[in-house]
């Protein structure tokens, strides 16, 4: 190869190309550059030793350290909950009371709690407890099972007609469906019950038709919902007389849930979570803005079948 | 007159048998160049000692500051200077400033630039030589280099020797000390992020933080490097200072100054020797060998120079050897230059619109801080609506909005506060745990953020659509109140 040219002003040799008179240096590539790529080099192999690299068939390279990303979340995640784990207990075996007076033992209940429900319940009940229809609104103070800490750990433990033996069970005919009530009757108790919501003002109910379905509302409805209204968080039976409403408060979603019964249904999380859990999940909904204080401690005293007309159909007093 | 050859790049040894040759003078710069070792001359005088005074004085300032000790109440560091990443607070003796108010930090950033500008106006580049951290270190890093391998004619001679056991020790010598001074610093800067005893005793018991040994081992290494090995290049590549300060320094700002209109026309001479016809510049070369800049500042003004004034020194000491004037190279103006040229006297200007300006910006920057500092709110409410859901429908009608509310108390004690609610038209606050006789009370913990949860019932009337509304938190002793501004929230019926 002949000699190579010099480029007179940096010394350097150049490649020999040339493009329209100028010409491409050779230079040399820096010493730092150089030692840290073979550097580089180096390291690369000696991690190839050390750590998990290549793939083999089906398998890889294991690495002399035993390296393995896996096992570390798994010890990480198991540290995390041995960590919490004392938190959880004193959780589990807290009163409200004790809660109330432990700020610490809140804090923990509201970002244990919410993690939950972001992973299990949010999927229904909406961020925050927003709530969609057919899935109750968590966050206000209508309850169809109960709002109190108590009550709500306990339907969260049993489910909503769920498998649990002790699940929360109610059940509402499908009036127009099952052709128990005819439509024209289906109508008529469809404005009784508009008449006797707060919804009345927006919906205008037809008096007529409200009247005839007075007597049919009495014979079929009141058992659970109450001479007034009112629900009976007993047997599942949500309120009538506010402006609340399940499955859609216009005319015609009124008048669908007389004719289907329609009933939602919520798993039972007792075999899912431990106690603690279970209490901070508690303790979130209750937080969430429509939270009952707990009843006194009472016998709980099983409804008579004859509903009474009775003005305090709510067991737990009003929030305010 | 006899022609000026300004510079002789070519090494030479001059009458005091020294080979002092500016290497970084424009004349010596190439593209394509090595660097060229320099090896500063030790001067003495006064701007040599000025320099050993600022050195103590602010490697002091750096070293001790994390160790002065501060009472700041249970269960915080009583440290005076803290810059706590972790709490999220900085302490500055008796200023204690939360993330949100960094504007201080920027406050203070823009007085320091100010001084900077002010103080090139006025004595041009005073920071680059006197108190830079490049400058400090570098002339520490020197110190040790001549305390081990003797001063520049010395070491020149070691650098050029052939390898041995001696030469090996020194140098090995040499490299260990600037590692441990290297250390030395990244072990003093992460004191100010941590209590400085306990963090002293962690690293020496190896309990510290990795990051505290990472951040320990860069500083090492920066500091290694830039005052060891790189030096002059980091003021002449690196920073951008010196392409700034061309337009901080106008013809009146002092600087180190070659008195061009008394040193030439420049010659050796002879003792006994008459000045008649010739300057005061006998072309010792003196200046250029204590430079550490490695420049002729007879070339006058340039990049590389971070007036350190040495060569005032040198010259200073020559010119008495000689027996004539010292200040042949002192600070001075360009404006004073071209006056002696005109054969008028000297004028230093100090005062000048420029200065005026820079001064009155800083007095107006420092009084806004002292300002804000003074008048520095200790209570703060956020208040943070619940999107999800946007709203509540109560069973009777009405409507609830969900807050959480970030009440800041800034005091090193608890606070009694009491929140309410305004701007809207019947609505009233809910907050079953706070409500005491009525009032809504929550109790903020002492320096810190403490949230709570509020509902806000409005009735049903309220219409659809967003209102404003306000919330205050009132002090229930002392009467300070804080206010958020939030909306409220409510939809058409279903």
């Amino acid at each position: 190869m002949a000699e190579r040219e010099r480029d007179s002003v940096s010394g350097t040799e150049t490649t020999g190309h040339e493009w329209d008179g100028v010409k491409e240096l050779d230079t040399p590539l820096p010493r730092w550059w150089l030692y840290i790529f073979y550097a580089s080099i180096l390291a690369a192999v000696i991690y190839w030793v050390l750590m998990p690299a290549w793939p083999i068939g089906n398998g890889y390279t294991k690495g002399i350290l035993g390296f393995s990303d896996r096992n570390n979340v798994a010890a990480d995640v198991g540290a995390l909950r041995s960590a919490r784990a004392p938190m959880y207990e004193r959780l589990a075996n807290a009163s409200t009371a004790e809660i109330a007076a432990d700020p610490e033992l809140q804090e923990f209940a509201r970002a244990a709690g919410e993690s939950v429900f972001g992973d299990y319940c949010r999927t229904c009940h909406g961020a925050g407890g927003a709530g969609a229809p057919g899935y109750p609104v968590l966050a206000d103070d209508v309850w169809i099972w109960g709002g109190s800490l108590a009550d709500i750990e306990h339907t969260l433990r049993v489910g909503v007609r769920a498998e649990h033996p002790e699940t929360r069970m109610s059940m509402m005919p499908a009036f127009g469906r099952d052709r128990l009530l005819t439509a024209q009757e289906i109508g008529d108790v469809t404005e009784y019950a508009i008449s006797i919501s707060t919804g009345r003002e927006r919906l205008n109910p037809d008096r007529a038709a409200a009247a005839r379905g007075a007597a049919i509302y009495q014979a079929q409805c009141a058992v659970c919902h109450g001479a007034t209204g009112a629900g009976d968080r007993t047997v599942g039976a949500p309120s009538l007389n506010d402006d609340l409403w399940l499955y859609g408060g216009s005319r015609e979603e009124i008048r669908r849930q007389v004719e289907l019964g329609r009933a939602g249904v919520m798993p039972s999380w007792e075999h899912r979570f431990d106690a603690g859990t279970l209490r901070a999940l508690a303790y979130y909904v209750h937080e969430m803005g429509g939270g009952e204080p707990d009843p006194p401690p009472a016998p709980v005293t099983t409804p008579t079948a004859a509903p009474e007309p009775t003005q305090n159909g709510q067991p737990s007093a009003p929030l305010r | 007159m006899t022609k000026v050859t300004l510079i002789d790049t070519n090494a030479r040894a001059d009458e005091h048998g020294i080979d002092a040759r500016a290497v970084n003078s424009k004349e010596a710069r190439a593209l394509y160049k090595k660097r060229e070792q320099i090896y500063p001359k030790l001067a003495h005088g006064f701007f040599r000692n000025l320099k050993w005074a600022a050195m103590v004085v602010l490697l002091g300032i750096y070293y001790i500051t994390p160790w002065l000790r501060w009472d700041r109440g249970d269960g915080r560091v009583d440290q005076a200077v803290l810059v706590d990443f972790e709490g999220r607070r900085f302490y500055f003796f008796f200023i204690e400033l939360w993330p949100q108010e960094v504007y201080y930090i920027t406050g203070l950033l823009i007085l320091a630039s100010f001084a900077i500008f002010l103080s090139s106006a006025l004595f041009g580049r005073v920071w680059c030589g006197y108190a830079c951290p490049q400058t400090v270190w570098t002339d520490l890093y020197i110190y040790v280099e001549r305390a081990i391998e003797g001063d520049r004619n010395a070491r020149m001679k070691l650098d050029k020797a052939p390898w041995s056991v001696a030469k090996a020790t020194k140098k090995v010598s040499k490299h260990a000390i600037w590692i441990l001074i290297a250390a030395a610093t990244g072990g003093a800067w992460v004191f100010y992020f941590a209590d400085a005893p306990t963090l002293f005793r962690d690293i020496f018991t190896g309990q510290a933080d990795p990051v505290v040994y990472l951040l320990i081992g860069v500083l090492t290494f920066t500091t290694y490097a830039l005052a060891g090995t790189m030096r002059e290049q980091v003021c002449t590549y690196m920073c951008p200072w010196p392409r700034i300060q061309a337009a901080m320094i106008d013809k009146d700002a002092l600087s180190v100054t070659y008195r061009v209109d008394r040193g030439e026309p420049r010659g050796p001479h002879k003792k006994g020797e008459s000045w008649e016809g010739r300057g005061d510049c006998i072309d010792c070369r003196q200046c250029v060998a204590v430079c550490p800049q490695g420049i002729d500042i007879r070339d006058g003004d340039q990049l590389e120079c971070i007036n350190c004034a040495l060569c005032i020194d040198a010259c200073d000491e020559i010119m008495k050897k000689v027996d004539r004037p010292t200040g042949l190279i002192a600070y001075d103006s360009y404006a004073n230059l071209d006056r002696r040229q005109q054969g008028k006297s000297s004028r230093y200007k100090l005062i000048r619109p420029r200065t005026i300006l820079y001064g009155t910006l800083m007095a107006l920057v420092a009084a806004f801080m002292i300002y804000g500092l003074a008048t520095r709110q200790t209570l703060d409410l956020n208040v943070i609506r619940d999107r999800s859901p946007p709203f509540v429908r109560l069973a009777d009608g009405s409507i609830r909005n969900d807050y959480a509310l970030k009440l800041i108390n800034m005091t090193d004690r608890a606070r009694r506060l009491q929140i309410e609610v305004e701007g809207l038209t019947g609505a009233y606050l809910l907050a079953p745990a706070l409500e005491i006789e009525g009032d809504v009370i929550a109790e903020a913990h002492a320096d810190s953020v403490t949230n709570v949860r509020i509902h806000v019932v409005a009735p049903s009337n309220i219409g659809a659509g967003s209102h404003d509304l306000r919330f205050n938190i009132r002090d229930t002793e002392s009467g300070e109140v804080a206010t958020s501004e939030s909306a409220f929230l409510a939809g058409s019926p279903p």
